[in-house]
């Protein structure tokens, strides 16, 4: 029989449950201090886990779309992109679209709450193909090439307090917002929400002096699972004689992310781990001193045809009973603690109800069953180790 | 009870218990103590044995040598054939399982439990089914004379009497061959301890071989045969 096999057997018969319900009742003071232990634990150990795990929801969320695009930049000592590099990239496999970005920023000033305030905004010229596929409009639409529209980002928009139909004045030249996009959170392509966006020639008439070329080029791959090798490959095509340009895979961001916050969590975990410790020690001193208050039990069993497997079972049963009520009563606190705390730090529980979340709340309930197992094993063996004769003489 | 009286001629001559030349050594610190001096008995299946001796004469050590609580030091111990020298844990424990009751001077029940689940508790070690068991403890119940109404009440709750019967219960559980009690009525009144005699001379007379150890030369009156202990020795 496997231990699955006999704990079923052990709690369909029973007279074995009864049995570990009632010793754990005799003593309920003792039961109930450590079964707070393991409540604690699991707390602990479940919270620490679904705190790292929604940090790193909370930070990657706002990175958006980061996964699928290459950023080919400069490489140092180079001052842009080219048009011949540009065709090299195309020559490329897995490409998708090839979105050639130039930029330049400007200060802008504004009123909030009745005080002068300076920002740093960045104007970007990208093709309005390439940018719808990069951003989502709110409001209006996109700039028509060669007109002297243009498309602000959210905060822009918010900041400047502008809607479709107004203008925003750059370096003396006024521009028409015909649209708005959507708040998308931080990039590392381009900055969206403190963005204006224009066409290429109202661009030119803002920066006349801009280098000849592109600051950077964004690659949309068509199989992500590819997209290292894509960046090899656009690498080795352009950097032959020398290095030319880099190239930036964004999902590396988030691998790193994950590692990072992997790393945070299992240390939360750590910390956490270290009352499930206490409550293991807990544990085996409650079953140690029941295992010596019940030895002339163990010994009466013992003669009456119990033999040592059925005594360890015995008190691993009740080690069992106690682990999983307290584990359940500690995940379910995690669950309506946690509910309560993320809606208050986070703004927002539904970090708590991810499939990810979800597994801390379940490894905090197995580590406080395997604790309370753990904790009850050394008192098990030696109540089953005891002679009979020397365990019915015992008062 | 049920049991009819087995005359003397019916019963076997067929040795349950045997012991050769066993002796038990305690040791405390360098001193050596002799529980039990080379003895040799054999007692008969079916067989009503008072072992005799006053305190400290190593009545009880024969008792729990007999129900395999304690090992000798030299010797053997056969218990319905077999050795007992030549079984490990789980083979001495299969052994009081299915041919041992005992019955104790203090009654020793589990005080958590109730009446009928003191019963069922060798059953449960045998594996038998719930519905079995409780079956099985109520018939054991009413065996040992226990009024049913007891059945659902903790040790607390009874009188030294009932507890004995609910003792003498748990002992026939697995309707073993062979039912050891210490000193058995030592913890009862006079009228309470003649009772529970009566019950195992009854069990007795239905096949189950009996063996009493006392010190109270009344309990020899029930038995067939006597054996009689002082100093680790048999002398008669």
């Amino acid at each position: 029989m496997n231990i699955t096999e006999e704990i079923i057997s052990m709690l369909s018969n029973n007279m074995y449950a009864e049995l570990a319900k009632r010793n754990l009742k005799r003593q309920s003071i003792r039961t109930i201090l450590a079964a707070i232990g393991i409540i604690i634990g699991v707390i602990a150990i479940s919270s620490m886990g679904i705190l790292g795990n929604s940090l790193k929801l909370s930070v990657t969320d706002s990175f958006a779309d980061i996964g699928d695009k290459l950023i080919v930049s400069p490489a140092p000592g180079e001052d842009s992109i080219t048009h011949r590099q540009i065709d090299q990239m195309e020559k490329v496999g897995n490409i998708e679209s090839i979105i050639p970005v130039s930029s330049s920023g400007e200060i802008i000033e504004y009123r909030k709450s009745g005080a002068e305030v300076q920002s740093y905004i960045s104007v970007y010229d990208i093709e309005k193909e390439g940018l719808e596929k990069l951003v989502e409009l709110e409001d209006g639409r996109f700039f028509k090439p060669g007109s002297t529209d243009c498309v602000v980002g959210s905060s822009v928009a918010e900041n400047l307090e502008l809607a479709t139909g107004k203008k925003i004045e750059i370096d003396e030249t006024k521009l028409r917002v015909v649209g708005i996009l959507k708040e998308r959170g931080l990039g590392f392509d381009i900055n969206t929400d403190s963005g204006v966006f224009t066409s290429s020639e109202m661009y030119e008439k803002l920066y006349p002096d801009a280098d000849e070329g592109y600051d950077q080029v964004i690659v949309v791959v068509k199989d992500i699972d590819e997209i290292d090798s894509t960046a090899d490959e656009i690498e080795e095509r352009i950097n032959k004689k020398e290095e030319l340009v880099t190239v930036f895979a964004t999902n590396s961001i988030t691998e790193n992310l994950d590692q990072v916050f992997g790393s945070i969590s299992l240390f939360l975990m750590g910390i956490g781990s270290i009352s499930l410790l206490v409550a293991g020690v807990s544990i085996l001193n409650v079953m140690l001193m029941s295992t010596m208050e019940r030895t002339k039990e163990i010994g009466i069993m013992k003669a009456v045809g119990a033999s040592r497997k059925d005594i360890l079972k015995m008190f691993l049963l009740e080690a069992l009973f106690l682990g999983l009520i307290a584990s359940s009563a500690g995940a379910l606190l995690t669950l309506g603690g946690g509910y309560i705390i993320m809606a208050l730090v986070f703004k927002n529980a539904s970090y708590l109800l991810t499939l990810s979340s979800m597994f801390y709340v379940m490894e905090g309930f197995f580590f406080g069953i395997a604790t309370s197992l753990i904790g009850g094993m050394y008192p098990a063996w030696k109540a089953s180790r005891m002679k009979p004769l020397d365990a019915l003489r015992y008062e | 009870m049920n049991g009819a009286y087995m005359p003397e001629s019916q019963r076997s001559t067929h040795p349950i218990v045997q012991l050769q030349d066993v002796s038990r050594i305690y040791t405390l610190g360098k001193n050596r103590i002799y529980a039990l001096k080379g003895v040799s008995i054999a007692i008969k299946e079916g067989d009503f044995v008072t072992i005799m001796g006053s305190s400290g004469s190593g009545k009880s050590t024969l008792l729990n040598m007999i129900g395999c609580l304690d090992l000798p030091t030299s010797g053997r111990v056969k218990v319905n054939n077999v050795d007992l020298s030549k079984l490990d844990d789980d083979g001495l424990t299969a052994i009081r399982r299915n041919n041992i009751g005992f019955i104790f001077q203090q009654f020793n029940l589990i005080p958590t439990l109730t009446a009928i689940e003191n019963v069922e508790i060798p059953m449960i070690f045998n594996g038998e089914s719930p519905r079995k068991r409780r079956k099985k403890a109520l018939m054991m119940l009413k065996k040992a004379d226990l009024p049913l109404e007891y059945a659902r009440h903790k040790p607390n709750e009874m009188s030294g009497g009932q507890q004995q019967r609910v003792a003498i219960a748990r002992a026939l559980a697995n309707r073993p061959p062979i039912l050891l009690a210490d000193e058995p009525t030592g913890n009862l009144d006079t009228k309470t301890g003649h009772n529970i005699m009566k019950l195992l001379e009854e069990l007795n007379s239905s096949g189950t071989t009996v063996i009493v150890v006392t010190h109270d030369p009344e309990l020899e009156n029930y038995s067939h045969t006597t054996i009689r202990i002082q100093d680790g020795e048999i002398i008669g």
